[in-house]
């Protein structure tokens, strides 16, 4: 499904990633590990199309089109979602609106007919009641007032109701708290793992991964793959340090 | 009638950023014309009302002298959008009790100069004004907002709050506010924001990222900003009408 091929990219003037190969088929989740500053949320950028994160060379395929050649509203309505580290807070405008207005436009960029007000809403509560989250918070303005958790369970909901082909979570698990992890990795489950839906899930610890199960398991390491295996690579990262097994 | 004969200029203080040509080829009489309006004690009267002289005109100066009695409420919410020079002024005198309500948007392009002036004079003790004023520019455009407080010296426990907020879409855009309070009271509460920005980035990357394109996502941006002027109209409806009305003005002019 996604294809990203001897990827460079840099911001400012800095290269970030150098020379970064990855390949994800459909119904695989892959999960990617690294040190602090080896590029994992500049790849997740770079994916997401967002302004500053300049690719310098390499490509990458999504369902058979060229990502890069794309708008990010374009990637979106493609069936990419990108899971932010930091969900951005946008005073005035509801959940409620906000998601309308980005389900109607990528169904309007796909074809599809717009969904009623009714429509939407029972499929708001929905994706809220997977993720536990209560439809007031949906009501409120988007991420504001919203704690790490929340903010990290609005995301899925927001998952939930774009429901993409192929997902990048960049640390959807930091600021969760042990039972709140629980219920993100269901809902990632419930909403992701499907023979024709693919998952990145970009994160530091090996924690997120014991209720997300990953087919495979990168290294990102100063801008590049260094090393890939199964789920067991997680746990060796874990007892061992990034220092000790890939760098 | 000494009033009338004199034309103001942009030496003038509360016309330092007016259009200099508008005036002086204007009508000392008409600009010199206040509309009066008496509010009686315990009574509100609103204004809603939305000021687009069409691209073609040269202007107008709107200005209404306000006087709200004991208790009393004067509400406005104004937009101004088309004329290539508009002013909307307003100078409102509260007896004790009495509250003052104004909301404005100014929404403009090409080299469109939009002002609100408001004179609010607390005159007695107890009463209360808020005002909160949102302008959106492009092109060369500029917003103005010159806010004048005055607090008598019996006129304690007064309240009055201001806040000015501008986005400028484009370079060459502009916007200027002039906050001025005179405070001859202690007891009083006097709150006053500024700040003139650019549409959040962020927000609008992360609206793109779940599949807005960026025509909507500045639209709803925009509309949450205005809407903060809008936020004490008390009707439901009403509220919708002006916001939408202001959005109009950016579909059909913005680039």
């Amino acid at each position: 499904m996604l294809k990203i091929t001897d990827l460079h990219a840099t911001v400012g003037d800095t290269e970030i990633l150098k020379g970064l190969t990855l390949e994800v088929g459909a119904g695989e989740v892959h999960a990617i590990m690294g040190p602090n500053g080896a590029g994992k949320s500049t790849l997740s950028y770079v994916l997401g199309g967002r302004p500053g994160y300049e690719v310098t060379g390499g490509s990458v395929e999504f369902m058979g089109q060229d990502l890069l050649d794309m708008e990010p509203h374009e990637r979106a309505a493609t069936g990419l979602f990108l899971g932010f580290q930091y969900p951005v807070e946008i005073p005035g405008v509801s959940n409620v609106q906000f998601l309308r207005e980005a389900l109607n436009a990528q169904r309007a960029a796909r074809g599809e007919e717009a969904l009623s007000g009714g429509e939407f809403l029972k499929l708001a509560k929905e994706k809220a009641a997977l993720l536990k989250l209560d439809m007031e918070m949906l009501k409120r303005q988007v991420n504001v007032g919203f704690s790490g958790g929340e903010k990290k369970r609005s995301e899925m909901v927001q998952m939930g109701i774009l429901d993409p082909k192929f997902a990048v979570l960049d640390e959807t698990d930091s600021g969760l708290d042990i039972d709140a992890l629980r219920v993100v990795g269901d809902g990632i489950n419930a909403i992701m793992r499907d023979p024709g839906k693919g998952v990145l899930l970009i994160t530091h610890y090996q924690r997120l991964l014991d209720y997300v199960k990953p087919d495979k398991v990168h290294v990102l390491a100063k801008g590049r793959i260094v090393k890939s295996g199964g789920p067991e690579l997680a746990l060796q990262l874990e007892s061992e340090g990034y220092e000790a097994v890939a760098v | 009638m000494a009033e009338a004969a004199i034309l103001p200029t942009t030496k003038d203080e509360d016309w330092r950023y007016a259009d200099g040509a508008f005036l002086a080829a204007s009508d000392p009489a008409a600009i010199n014309h206040w509309r009066i309006l008496e509010v009686p004690a315990g009574e509100t009267r609103s204004e809603h009302s939305y000021h687009n002289s069409g691209d073609e005109s040269a202007g107008s100066v709107d200005r209404l002298r306000v006087h709200v009695g004991k208790g009393g409420c004067f509400e406005a919410y104004k937009i101004i959008a088309g004329g290539k020079y508009q002013r909307i002024e307003i100078e409102v005198t509260l007896e004790e009790g009495a509250h003052f309500e104004f909301g404005g948007v100014t929404l403009g392009g090409g080299d469109k100069v939009q002002e609100f002036v408001t004179c609010t004079k607390h005159a007695h003790p107890d009463a209360t004004s808020n005002q909160v004023v949102r302008a959106v520019q492009w092109g060369q455009s500029t917003g103005n907002f010159l806010g004048r407080i005055e607090v008598a010296r019996d006129a304690q426990k007064t309240d009055a709050a201001q806040n000015f907020r501008a986005i400028l879409l484009e370079k060459g855009a502009s916007a200027n506010t002039k906050p001025e309070l005179e405070i001859f009271a202690d007891d009083v509460l006097c709150a006053h924001g500024a700040a003139i920005g650019q549409l959040d980035e962020l927000a609008s990357y992360y609206m793109a990222a779940r599949g807005i394109p960026p025509e909507i996502a500045r639209k709803l941006l925009i509309q949450a900003f205005i809407g903060d002027a809008f936020e004490a109209i008390g009707d439901e409806a009403t509220r919708e009408r002006m916001l939408e009305q202001a959005l109009e003005q950016l579909d059909t002019e913005a680039v």
